[in-house]
């Protein structure tokens, strides 16, 4: 017990503003590093303000200075015990394109049951268009799809032969896809904390729609202008979603599953970093599906001929899968050697 | 995790424990309201930009408006939170905090993916997935902060320790009666003078008239332990006499 407050104050206090003073120095910027003496330092005045707390505690008199010396060794333990500093902006977008490429084949074999699940909502929604085409309204409730597909095609070649179909709304178009896109891709992953149902809902819906929209368009003889409407835009964006649903999928096993004797808060810092790896390489494969969604989706012939659509678009998903299953692979050999 | 809800005691491999007061979902959702005025408010701000763009390009006006308000939505909460350790400025007004659950330090990643979930933890309206999540969490966490590992703590009112004032400039009278100093040392339990150092500590802290009230029951206590010759008790006020008796048990251990 420290009998003589005012002297335990007296002697200690140039120690804790020292400790405050290394801890401001820290805090200010994520980037900033102590040099060796320093850590040296910073860890011993660390130890000394902990024991200053542990003595301090059991003398309840003095709360204001408990609470005090509370605040810095826990600012200080976060320091202590927290991981490496910050990286630049920069540094960390280059880490970024073999970090998502990375943490995508880490869990892929979550990716193929977001693809079933996926799959089996085309296969679903082509199916119950084709046997019930009254089915049409529940399974595409969106006006726009809801005419002939060969009247829509008529409809978009006569007005691109007249003049530009997105004349004056290019950017309002982009920029609309981008964020809702961006949004449904988030909203995909976060559905995560359903234990993974509102993910797989989500996944098996869109892909019911979509696969109701080729049938529709198929059996209208409208394949290739579909394909050229679609594949261009949609060979990068209907990937993104389905990454999504991958971390989404992550999300909801770390909660649903165990892994050996880890608990669950563990289980989740473990799969936290590759979370936000996943949503941050979406965002950026998002923003660019909506740059060609708007400026060459809406494009049809004779504007833009159909080859040239649904050849961009083989080549932009061949370039996608070599992305992701190519890239930092040497690392990963590196690594296991 | 400490018995009581609104509390998370944290052990250092040191063996120190500190503890942390817990927000509770009305002071975040305050909070959260003034940070969604001040997004408001800067995209009024910024719509002026607009109008500016706009003789310009109003597709590339309409586009900017579109995307800057999608970026600040969600931008604004990240980018504070990472930039102040975990507050934005409506936390900050209500004195709260995002911490690692473990005492850690806040990663970047967890601030990315806390504020990503806010898409499940609005819904349907009002934030009611993650109120409801946190008024039945322990920890009061939301779905965000639970998939995140990170609490919302109150930040305690920091000050720095200082000499108080219990040092006497005055001389101490009791002083000149060693006797009578040794008897009250012997006879006050150190609760007591613990009382009485406290009570003075917190001097500015205690409303005038509870002060008053507080040093006469006090004084009164300590004049009943022992009595000093009332010629230089006479002229003491409650609060002077506990401060000589106080000085006189602590001055002992010096």
């Amino acid at each position: 017990m420290i009998i003589d407050l005012e002297k335990f104050i007296i002697t200690r206090k140039p120690d804790w503003d020292e400790f405050e003073t290394m801890l401001e120095f820290l805090e200010s910027d994520s980037r900033h590093q102590l040099s060796p003496d320093e850590v040296q330092r910073f860890h011993f005045l660390y130890e000394r303000v902990a024991a200053d707390l542990a003595k301090l505690s059991v003398y309840a008199a003095e709360p204001k200075t408990k609470v005090y010396l509370e605040s810095l060794v826990a600012r200080g333990f976060g320091e202590m015990h927290g991981r490496s500093r910050g990286l630049p902006l920069l540094t960390r977008l280059a880490q970024l394109f073999t970090a998502f490429p990375k943490t995508f084949r880490a869990h892929f074999r979550l990716f193929l049951l977001v693809v079933a699940l996926f799959g089996g909502g085309a296969i679903f929604g082509a199916l119950a268009l084709a046997l019930d085409e009254t089915a049409k309204p529940v399974l595409m409730p969106f006006s726009h799809l809801l005419g002939d597909p060969s009247d829509r095609v008529a409809e978009e070649e006569a007005e691109a032969a007249d003049s530009d179909p997105m004349k004056g709304g290019k950017s309002t178009f982009s920029a609309s896809l981008m964020t809702h896109n961006t949004k449904v891709a988030i909203f995909t992953l976060a559905l995560g904390m359903t234990f993974g149902v509102g993910t797989g809902v989500i996944l098996f819906y869109n892909g019911a729609v979509i696969g109701a929209v080729i049938m529709d368009y198929i059996l209208a003889g409208e394949g290739v202008f579909l394909t050229g409407w679609l594949l261009p835009h949609g060979s990068v964006e209907i990937p993104a979603i389905l990454l999504a649903g991958q971390g989404g999928l992550l999300l909801g096993r770390t909660l649903l599953f165990a892994q050996g004797r880890q608990s669950l808060s563990q289980r989740l810092r473990n799969i936290r970093s590759d979370l936000v790896v996943l949503i941050s390489g979406i965002a950026v494969l998002l923003i660019w599906a909506g740059i060609i969604e708007s400026f060459m989706s809406q494009y049809h012939e004779p504007i833009l001929p159909y080859s040239v659509k649904i050849a961009f678009g083989v080549v932009q998903l061949l370039g996608l899968i070599a992305y992701l299953t190519l890239v930092g692979r040497k690392e990963e050999g590196a690594l296991q050697t | 995790m400490s018995a009581r809800y609104n509390e998370l005691t944290i052990s250092t491999p040191e063996g120190v424990e500190f503890v942390r007061r817990l927000a509770s979902p009305v002071t975040r959702f305050i909070a959260l309201a003034v940070d969604v005025m001040i997004v408001s408010s800067i995209m009024t701000l910024l719509s002026l930009i607009t109008i500016f763009m706009q003789w310009v390009s109003a597709d590339f006006a309409q586009a900017f408006t579109i995307l800057l308000y999608f970026v600040l939505s969600i931008g604004y909460f990240i980018f504070l939170e990472a930039a102040w350790r975990g507050q934005t400025v409506g936390k900050r007004m209500m004195r709260l905090r995002v911490m690692d659950a473990n005492g850690l330090k806040l990663q970047a990643s967890q601030v990315v993916l806390r504020n990503l979930l806010r898409f499940i933890d609005s819904l349907p309206f009002l934030y009611f997935v993650g109120g409801s999540c946190a008024l039945l969490s322990k920890r009061s966490q939301r779905l965000g902060d639970l998939a995140a590992g990170t609490i919302v703590v109150r930040e305690p009112e920091l000050q720095a320790p200082t000499l108080s004032d219990l040092g006497q400039k005055s001389y101490n009278s009791f002083r000149d009666h060693p006797r009578l100093e040794a008897l009250l040392r012997q006879r006050v339990p150190p609760e007591s003078s613990e009382l009485a150092m406290q009570a003075l500590r917190r001097r500015e802290e205690l409303e005038p008239a509870e002060r008053a009230r507080l040093y006469r029951r006090l004084a009164g206590y300590f004049r009943d332990e022992v009595k000093f010759p009332e010629e230089i008790t006479e002229a003491l006020s409650d609060e002077q006499y506990l401060r000589n008796c106080v000085d006189t048990i602590y001055r002992a251990a010096k």
